[in-house]
This record gives structure tokens, sequence and C-alpha cells, in this order.
């Protein structure tokens, strides 16, 4: 495989990573029947974090944490708001969104015309230095392998633990979990929070791996992307995966193809995720009279009100 | 009680006569508002015409308040914004792109005594100008520096949105590296957007991958100057000094600036000799600077590129001159020929002859 080659696949995982976390996290709560549309916000916040504390610290460990606390924090005003005060989600998320984007520019004025350390890709010796495979394999950077990780995670709590199946039965019918028993409120302010600390951690790749310094506005329209990735994923973890390299592969083929001097519309090619995802829900639409085994959580964005 | 109202209300009386007099006092002074489509923060456009603006108070100091409202959408918002700006008294308002052209024009209408100058645009009335640059004296400049600094003999260059004004921008570039270096090939990616950092690193990167060791962008973010700085390559900054994120990649940075043109306007406007027209001026004129020049080029480069700056300040040079013939072999202009402003600078739709790429459309 030549250099080229290999550069395109690295260039591709790169623009999939933050997709990955954003949607990974986002499904979770969405299993959890909530629909947070505050992905975009919780990820520019997570970037502006990031940066922040890498900037001062120069520890990616800690700006990574301090991203996911960015982006459990912002997930926690969501969480008070629709769980405690029973708001309307997808109010809610689009006000977290706005609020998000508006805070993390104030945040970042003052660092506007600063570069951070690029988190850089793991050298594992010996291994790293395998030809083709020591770049394919073990030539990213550690956010990668944490991605990757977190998909794994999720499909075994959702499928292979009992909190995951009482997570799910939650989403699919909240008043039914409720009357026996289950802590409906509790299981989904923790999902929120999950998928805030993903959000961040997927913002912090934008400002931390992808281009190393702040601009605001900078996440551009990537937690939309990632809401359209879980729906396109049908709800399933390792589905993510795929779509996000998909995604991320249509953009860096494109720019290369431009670069070989064949001209692409572009205006195409950025509707193809959106319009992937509508085909998607269109045709499990259509499946789902035959196929028993619905994927939409069933109290997808329905308030829960314990009294009802 | 009573009397403490009473002396209350005296003390606001004699507190808005105060007013009244110093206003009266200070009667000539310059109310100036600025409109940027973007954040102040974003190291190009915005951030060169706020810059403008800090040149005009430190030149006027206390004759003239300005006021600037960031990241104004165009459309509706800008209509709404603009209106307000005129009914706080502003004397001038500058807006500041394109997309502020018509709403600029509405609100002209309701406020014939107030001026107005809109950047970039082509429609005026009796109180609104336009102002633009000729930023493709620029990119004249950096076309040749790359030339000779290319060592893979491809330039990359990350493209925004097919309008004239980016379109110059690469035949430019494009003839003056050319005519240095007869082998250069230039690579270009659309990615239409102004303004979206990721996007624009992932096409230095494509650039890169496929050979490019030189990369100049017609986008706003310093995205680009940060990849070239760590693949060790070569880059040019867009509208400011981007050195700051790339010290070592920088060669030059074509400046926007709107300074001396903001004052001379205010100027105008106090001596009451303001009058609405089209400015569409270059590097003889100083709205289009450069970075210095970086120390990693070498003498002989550094000596042609500053006479090729210094040939633009004296107008002897024009970046079209022909012979040049359009992409398609159809000739444009013929040997010695320099084109009409309009429409050919104006409007250009086409690549010239050499670019190995396909017209977006």
């Amino acid at each position: 495989m030549d250099e080229l080659a290999i550069q395109i696949i690295l260039g591709i995982s790169v623009a999939s990573v933050p997709l990955i976390f954003a949607a990974i996290g986002e499904l979770v709560v969405e299993r959890s029947g909530v629909l947070n549309l505050g992905v975009e916000g919780m990820m520019i916040m997570g970037a502006i974090i990031g940066l922040v504390v890498q900037y001062h610290t120069g520890s990616g460990l800690l700006s990574v944490i301090a991203a996911m606390a960015a982006g459990m924090l912002m997930a926690s005003i969501f969480a008070f708001l629709t769980q405690l005060f029973l708001t309307n989600h997808v109010a809610t998320g689009l006000a977290l969104t706005l609020f998000g984007l508006g805070v993390a520019a104030f945040i970042g004025k003052n660092y506007s015309d600063i570069t951070v350390t690029r988190i850089s890709a793991l050298h594992i010796p010996w291994f790293s230095d395998l030809p083709v495979i020591g770049s394919l394999v073990f030539g990213y950077d550690p956010l990668f392998y944490l991605a990757i990780l977190m998909v794994f995670l999720v499909w075994w709590f959702l499928f292979k633990t009992k909190r995951g199946l009482i997570l799910r039965a939650i989403g699919d019918n909240h008043d039914a979990a409720h009357a026996i028993g289950h802590q409906v409120i509790r299981y989904r302010v923790l999902a929120i929070l999950f998928g805030g600390g993903m959000a961040g951690i997927g913002g912090a790749y934008l400002s931390l791996v992808q281009v190393p310094m702040w601009v605001e506005g900078m996440s551009a329209g990537r937690g939309w992307i990632a809401i359209a990735l879980v729906v396109f994923a049908s709800w399933q973890p390792f589905k993510v995966i795929v779509g996000a390299l998909i995604f991320g592969g249509i953009s860096i083929l494109q720019l290369h193809a431009q670069a070989f001097g064949v001209y692409i519309p572009a205006q195409y090619l950025s509707m193809l995720p959106y319009l992937m995802t509508i085909i998607v829900l269109v045709s499990l639409r259509i499946g789902s009279k035959s196929n028993t085994n619905r994927t939409m959580p069933n109290c997808l964005g329905k308030v829960f009100h314990s009294t009802s | 009680m009573f009397s403490t109202k009473l002396i209350n209300i005296i003390k606001i009386s004699l507190l808005t006569s105060a007013l009244a007099i110093s206003s009266s006092v200070l009667a000539d002074v310059t109310k100036v508002a600025f409109i940027y489509v973007g954040p102040t923060g974003d190291h190009g456009w915005n951030y060169q015409h706020d810059e403008g603006r800090k040149q005009l108070e430190a030149h006027f100091g206390d004759d003239v308040e300005t006021t600037y409202i960031e990241s104004v959408p165009e459309g509706p918002d800008a209509e709404r914004v603009i209106t307000q700006l005129a009914n706080k008294g502003n004397d001038i308002i500058f807006t500041t792109s394109f997309g502020y052209m018509n709403p600029t024009l509405k609100v002209a209408k309701l406020f014939p005594d107030v001026k107005f100058e809109h950047a970039t645009g082509y429609l005026r009335s009796d109180n609104v100008s336009t102002y633009s640059a000729r930023f493709y004296e620029g990119r004249h400049v950096i076309g040749k520096i790359a030339g000779k600094m290319t060592k893979s003999n491809v330039i990359g260059y990350i493209a925004s949105f097919p309008i004239p004004e980016v379109i110059r921008g690469i035949n430019a570039s494009y003839l003056a590296a050319k005519s240095v270096n007869p082998d250069i090939e230039m690579k270009i990616i659309w990615v239409y957007t102004w303004y979206d950092p990721g996007k624009e690193s992932d096409a230095a990167n494509a650039l890169i991958d496929q050979g490019a060791d030189i990369i100049m962008q017609h986008t706003d973010s310093a995205a680009a100057m940060v990849v070239a700085e760590e693949q060790g390559i070569y880059a040019f900054g867009q509208a400011s000094d981007m050195g700051a994120f790339g010290p070592n990649a920088q060669l030059t940075a074509i400046i926007d600036d709107w300074g001396p043109y903001y004052i001379q306007r205010v100027q105008d406007l106090r001596d009451g000799t303001w009058e609405s027209m089209d400015t569409f001026d270059g590097v003889k004129e100083g709205m289009v600077e450069f970075a210095p020049l970086s120390d990693k080029l070498p003498a002989d480069v550094k000596a042609m590129a500053q006479q090729a700056i210094d040939d633009l300040r004296a107008g002897t040079i024009h970046p079209f001159t022909g012979p040049i013939n359009k992409q398609d072999g159809s000739p444009w202009l013929a040997d010695g020929e320099t084109p009409p402003m309009f429409p050919d600078v104006i409007t250009m739709d086409f690549y010239v002859e050499g670019i190995d790429s396909k017209y977006p459309n």
C-alpha cells in the first residue's frame, strides 16, 4: 500500500473520531428515551475548555478530562431542566446548543491567537515502526483507541448487563419501568451526563487533535451530524463506527479527488450524510411492519412525569 | 422628606442641563459605527476591519466615537442592526460584508442624512458608497514567491467559494508563479466555506499528501498555517498577519489595511466633502499591504518579491498583463494588454490557460 493511501486512511480516521464520540454518547441518551439536541453546544464547550486547559497546563490527559467535565456540566443543565422541570426536550436541547456556542465564543475571546501542542499519535516501540501495519493499526492518537473502546463498552453495557437492559426498558416504556420500581429519572440523568461527557471529548478532539487552536464556531455542525448518525446507526453502537467512517471518508476523499483534478460538486457531498439518514429512517419505518425487532426507543423525546 | 425630593428634582434638572450643554459643546464629535459578519477574533477579514476601526480612533482621538457590532448574519438581522445604529445618531456606518448590500441600501433610504459605506458591493445611492480592494495584487506577489520557493513544483490552493474575488486570486497567483517557474502545477481544493478550521486543515493535509509543498488559502482561519508549520512547509497568511500561527511557515501575508480609507472617509465627512463613490484600491493606495518578508527567503527571492511590491506601489505593473489565454485556449488578452476593470476583472468567471483543474460551476 502506498504512502498516499495510508495518509488518506489516517485522514479519514481523524475526521471520524469526533463523530464517534459525540454519536455514541447521544446513542446512550436516546436509548434512555431522551432526545438531547444540544450536542453541538456540548461539543464546542469541550473544544474550548480542552484547549484552555491544554494551553495552561500542557497536559493532554488533564485537558481531555476537563473537556469531558465541561460537556457534563452543560449536560447537567439539560438534565436539570428536562428531568426535574419537565421541559420539552427539543426546545431545551436547541437552547443548549445556542447557549454553548455563545459561552464558548465568550471564553475563547482571549485564546483566538494561540496554538497549543497537538495530542500526537502514539508511538509504540517496534509495533509503530512496522511497515503499513505500523501506521494503520498502531499509528493513531490515544483518543482514537478510546473512541473504539467506548463503542465496545456501550455495546457491552446496553446488551450484556442488567442495568443496560433497564436503561433500554426505560427508553421503550418509562411508565411500565417506573411501575415496576425502576428509577427512571436517575437512569436518564446519568445517561444525559454520559452523553455530555462524550460530546465534550469529541469537541476536545477538534481543538486538540484536528486543529490545535481555537476558532469560534469550530464545531461547524458536527454535533448535528452526530445526531443524524445515531439515527443512521439505528441506535446500534457498532453501526455508529460504520456511519462515522462513511461520513469521514466522504469528506476526506472528496478533497483528495479535487486535488487530483476531479471536480465533484461539494454541495451534493455535504448533503449525503443527511440523505443517508433519511433513507435509513424511511427504510426502518417500512421494515418495522414485518420486523418485530424495533430499534427506535419508544419513549424518545417524551416527557416523563412520575405521577401520570 | 419633601425637601429631599425637591433637591433630587433640582439635581436631576441640573444634570440634564449639564448634559445638554456638554453635548452641544461636543457637537463636532463624529459618531462612526461598524457592523461585522463574523467575530473580530477571526484573525482574518473581520479582525482587519476592526483594526481599521482602531486606527480611526487613534487618529481622531476624542473627535470620533466608534461602535461596532460583530457576528451579525447577513439578512433580516442585518437590516435591524443597521437601523438601530442609524437611530442611535451615528453619522456614518460601515457595513463590511457583501451580503449587507440590500439591507444597507434599504436603511439608507430611510436615513438620508446618515452616510453609509458598503464593502465589496456594487450598488450605490446618494448616501451609500462602496469600497473594496484589489487583493489580486497581493496574490501576484505571493505567486512569484511560491514559484521560486517550491521544490516539488506543486502549489496547493484552498479556495472558498467560486466568486470573482476568489477566481481573480487563483488566476493572479498562478500566472505569477508560472512566470518565474514554467513547471509549476496548481492543485485547487474548494471547501465551500469561509470558516471551518477542521475542513481547512483537512484540505491542507490532502494537498500536502498529494505533493504540495506550499499552501495558499482564500479562507479566513489560520488552520492551514498551523498545518504548514507542523509539516515543515511554507504558506501565506490571508487577510492578516498569521505569523503567530506559523513563525517558520509564513513567507509573507496579504494584509487588508482599511484604516487609511476609514480615516479618509471620516475626514471627508467632517469637512463636508463626503460624496457617494466607488473605491477599488490596491497596493499603490495602501489598502493591500504585506507582512514582513520571511528570513527563510533567499536574498534573490526576497529582492524579487520586494521589486514586485515596489512596482505595484508605483503602479507600473498589472497582475493581468497579456498575452493570456483562457483555460479553453481562447485568447483573453493580447501581448502587453491589460483588462478593463469592468467587466473582465470585476466579474471574472474563468481560469486562465495552464490551470489543470475543472472550473467549478
